[in-house]
């Protein structure tokens, strides 16, 4: 038999939620929604309990229904001590979307030029049925979930986000894809008017910017497609009106303001690895065995920090998610496939 | 201008005014980044916005001072090379404290990793390198070595030149997506070293006449 001692700080299986809990989790709440009637409280007065210090948002009529009906913390981590939501200002406040500049506060200071509303998505590529889809009629079928995930950059520092979103498998499966679907593709939108990063004429990206993930990456329930955080939609400097969140992978993996879906036989070429391929993979799941080349990726600060409280941890493989998500790479060599 | 270099009974007291207030303008902007810091205005991570900043900050205090022997060639202006001293050593300061805000707020004070850190990654050895020598300059800027050193002083401190590019060598590692910022300062130290060519450094004391 064996015997494993966890220590207090170590991450626990329950930190995250398996699907088939979850979605039992989500009849259980069902037959709580007649007690919560019961007691006159609305689930959005639950969601603005949680987050007080979160701004009012200007989200459309719609999309503050969906917001309204989420089922709240659907996936937790569960570490109180490590663990801890980011205030709502340093996940807003701290952004890497170089389409509104390189400094991290560039992004809050500038991307307020973006029209989110409307907004459409295209869903094309290999699919039975695809088309210029409008957010709402995207969005709409599905039930919102908060899910509360650790963030972690290829920067080394990280963060822990509660997120509203949809699962992409969702997505996906109403496109109907072909037999010949082995990739999604996403595609920011391009449009230097409102965003001024796009202008820069010293830019190394190549816009769009464009990110790509495995199919069973992609239909993996961890995931989603998000529309909101912190009770909220999201703000522009954090990719509205949608972006990819995938929990157990570096941050630039999860494209922002998302105006293409394509569902595609080649492996795509992401944008980072297009820049710098010795430096960033297609995969880039979170693995603090193999570093970056100018930094090591063992570690990680956990933000917010202080001065002389660096609040350094342990990365974990896969972001901590490897219970659920390490046997999509079986078999495979993590240090060539980074 | 030219009174400026006419003996007179104040200038002693001017003198001692304009560097006090070119040492307080080195010193602004660090005591600018610590006031935001202090004020919880320096975003989440805070140790990452000193060093960033400092970093910087450094860079443009090397440019200053390589500026100081052209603008002096220009205007026959003795102040400039009266400050000359004072800031490369604001430079070193600044390159002092970019390495010590890495090692207190980036590694936490790990020494193991700071030496691991600095044999495996260029970009950090390229630093320690233009560190070091400023730290040489800065050693041998005081009288005393500069009498010892005599005629090699000067070579010397040529050194400057390099460090400079070594500096933008080690901007340019970290770079990850945009070289703007970069190749603007990149320009700028272009620019301040054309002027070391001989047909340009001849024709800059020409050109103040006019």
């Amino acid at each position: 038999m064996l015997i494993k001692i966890a220590k207090p700080s170590d991450l626990h299986e329950s930190d995250v939620t398996p699907e088939s809990i979850y979605l039992s989790r989500r009849r259980f709440m069902g037959g709580m929604a007649g007690l919560g009637a019961g007691l006159a409280l609305s689930r959005r007065v639950h969601a603005s309990d949680a987050y007080t210090d979160v701004p009012e948002g200007n989200a459309p009529p719609w999309l503050q229904e969906k917001i309204s009906e989420t089922e709240w913390r659907s996936v937790t981590p569960t570490d109180p001590d490590k663990d801890r939501i980011a205030p709502f200002d340093d996940a807003s406040g701290y952004n890497n979307f170089f389409e509104f500049g390189t400094d991290k506060r560039d992004p809050a200071r500038h991307a307020g030029s973006l029209q989110t509303q409307p907004w459409s998505v295209v869903v094309d590529g290999e699919v039975n049925n695809g088309g210029r889809i409008a957010l709402e009629d995207l969005a709409t079928p599905s039930q919102f979930e908060e899910r509360i995930y650790r963030l972690r950059c290829v920067e080394a520092w990280s963060m822990v986000i509660p997120w509203l979103g949809i699962p992409l498998a969702d997505i996906i499966r109403r496109a109907e894809p072909t037999s010949n679907a082995k990739y999604v593709r996403f595609e920011t939108l391009v449009d230097p008017e409102q965003m001024r990063g796009q202008r820069s004429s010293f830019s190394i990206i190549e816009w769009p910017y464009v990110e790509g993930l495995r199919m069973d990456e992609a239909m993996h329930p961890l995931t989603i497609l998000a529309l909101g955080m912190y009770g909220r939609e999201l703000p522009n400097q954090n990719g509205a009106p949608l972006r990819l969140v995938v929990p157990w992978k570096y941050g630039f993996k999860s494209i922002k303001s998302i105006v293409r879906i394509s569902l595609v036989e080649e492996q795509p070429l992401n944008s980072w690895q297009q820049i710098a391929a010795d430096e960033y993979g297609f995969y880039a799941n979170v693995n603090p065995e193999v570093d970056h080349p100018r930094w090591s990726q063992a570690t990680e600060r956990r933000l917010p920090n202080s001065l002389f409280n660096t609040n350094t941890i342990d990365t974990l493989m896969f972001n901590g998610y490897a219970d659920e998500v390490a046997e999509l790479y079986a078999g495979m060599d993590l240090r060539k496939h980074y | 201008m030219g009174s400026h270099t006419r003996r007179s009974p104040h200038g002693q007291t001017k003198w001692w005014i304009w560097r006090a207030g070119v040492f307080l303008a080195a010193l602004a902007p660090l005591l600018y980044w610590s006031w935001m810091v202090a004020n919880n205005a320096a975003g989440p991570e805070p140790g990452r916005y000193l060093l960033l900043n400092i970093g910087i900050g450094g860079l443009w205090m090397l440019l200053l001072t390589l500026c100081l022997t052209p603008l002096t060639k220009l205007t026959r202006w003795k102040g400039f090379a009266l400050i000359r001293r004072q800031l490369g050593l604001w430079a070193l300061t600044y390159a002092t404290l970019h390495l010590l805000s890495y090692a207190l707020f980036i590694l936490g004070l790990d020494w193991s990793r700071l030496g691991s850190e600095i044999i495996k990654r260029p970009y950090i050895i390229v630093g320690m390198i233009a560190l070091i020598g400023l730290a040489m300059l800065g050693a041998t800027s005081n009288r005393w070595a500069m009498k010892r050193l005599g005629k090699r002083w000067k070579p010397l401190h040529k050194c400057s030149y390099a460090i400079l590019g070594l500096v933008l060598l080690h901007f340019f590692w970290v770079v990850r997506a945009d070289m703007q910022e970069w190749a603007m300062y990149a320009a700028l130290a272009a620019l301040i070293m054309a002027t070391r060519l001989p047909p340009v450094a001849r024709t800059l004391p020409k050109l103040r006449t006019r």
